[in-house]
């Protein structure tokens, strides 16, 4: 994973508008949140191989990122992104990972399953 | 108080990739140079997993190629000569269709006849992958007849684990060993780095010694 590259990114999401894709969103604080740190409250939600079109797309901020998606019947949204692969052209990954490297929040899209 | 028998057919029933490093590795490889066959059912290639190496090397799509072959590398630095990956979805073994999840353990179990199962405590092992393993493991021994039943030595870490069960009942010392259980714990690099383990000899070191060497179990009860 590479340190996310704003424009390339932008270009990516650009080039698949409005075309059926397969999306997994993520967030979460880890399993072992709360047997850590009883503070903590742990939380994690995913979907994976939903299928969605956006009309319109953007990364925003200064990183770390936040990607916004306009899709016919609503919103995907993420914030916190820091990473991607860019190396991978079939699919494009977007992953947030905190100050240990460990994942907190995903957006991946591809124009086949994951 | 009991130590760990001499058993020669071990079969071990854990969801992840790593769960066998930290807790059983050391047992098992004195196990094997004992003579004993160990079967490893892994449940799932830990895909799920939010650590992807520090600083991370794999992503969501790539961590589970990762992960196997981290895998395969500990079951080698074990010595454990039979690894089935079972294919279940890493997060979900609490919502997977029980039948199905019991049905491939019980085809396990009988093709395997092991004399001891290791796998996690239901209710006392914190993730809950490894709370739905050990308890599809022990609702699938328990419809065993209880002549047939082989014991059932399980792993458990939860805060309130001797509250309410009491101490482990089974301990090992796997102080010789610790040369194996480093290197199995190290294969997994894309999940632990641990500073006190790198380095030349460190399994010959007082504090790893004294963290590492010994290894506990709490044997199931059937009701």
């Amino acid at each position: 994973m590479q340190l996310i590259n704003q424009k390339r990114v932008q270009q990516r999401i650009d080039a698949w508008k409005d075309q059926s894709l397969y999306v997994h969103v993520e967030m979460t604080s880890g399993a072992y949140a709360a047997h850590n740190d009883s503070s903590k409250h742990p939380a994690a939600t995913f979907i994976t191989n939903a299928v969605i079109h956006y009309s319109a797309g953007s990364i925003a901020g200064e990183g770390p990122y936040r990607v916004g998606l306009k899709a016919a019947t609503g919103w995907i949204y993420s914030e916190g992104l820091t990473h991607w692969d860019e190396l991978d052209e079939e699919r494009l990954i977007l992953a947030g990972h905190d100050s240990q490297g460990k994942l907190v929040v995903a957006l991946q899209l591809s124009p086949s399953p994951f | 108080m009991a130590t760990f028998q001499p058993y020669q057919r071990i079969l071990v029933i854990l969801p992840h990739p790593d769960d066998e490093a930290f807790g059983l590795s050391g047992t098992l490889a004195k196990a094997i140079e004992n003579g004993a066959h160990v079967t490893y059912g892994c449940l799932t290639l830990g895909e799920m997993g939010r650590t992807m190496g520090i600083p991370p090397f794999a992503n969501r799509v790539t961590l589970p190629k990762f992960r196997q072959k981290e895998l395969e590398e500990s079951c080698l630095a074990i010595g454990i000569q039979d690894l089935r990956l079972l294919g279940f979805h890493d997060k979900m073994i609490e919502f997977e269709d029980q039948d199905k999840l019991d049905e491939t353990l019980d085809a396990l179990i009988k093709e395997v006849a092991p004399e001891v199962i290791i796998t996690f405590y239901p209710g006392y092992s914190v993730h809950p992958d490894h709370d739905a393993t050990g308890a599809a493991v022990v609702r699938t021994v328990g419809r065993l007849p209880a002549n047939e039943r082989p014991p059932v030595l399980c792993l458990a870490f939860s805060r309130n684990t001797v509250e309410n069960i009491g101490e482990p009942d089974v301990h090992n010392d796997v102080n010789n060993f610790l040369e194996q259980k480093i290197a199995s714990v190290l294969a997994h690099r894309s999940q632990f780095q641990i500073k006190e383990l790198e380095g030349p000899d460190n399994w010959k070191r007082k504090e790893v010694r004294e963290r590492f060497g010994t290894e506990h179990f709490w044997t199931y009860k059937f009701k």
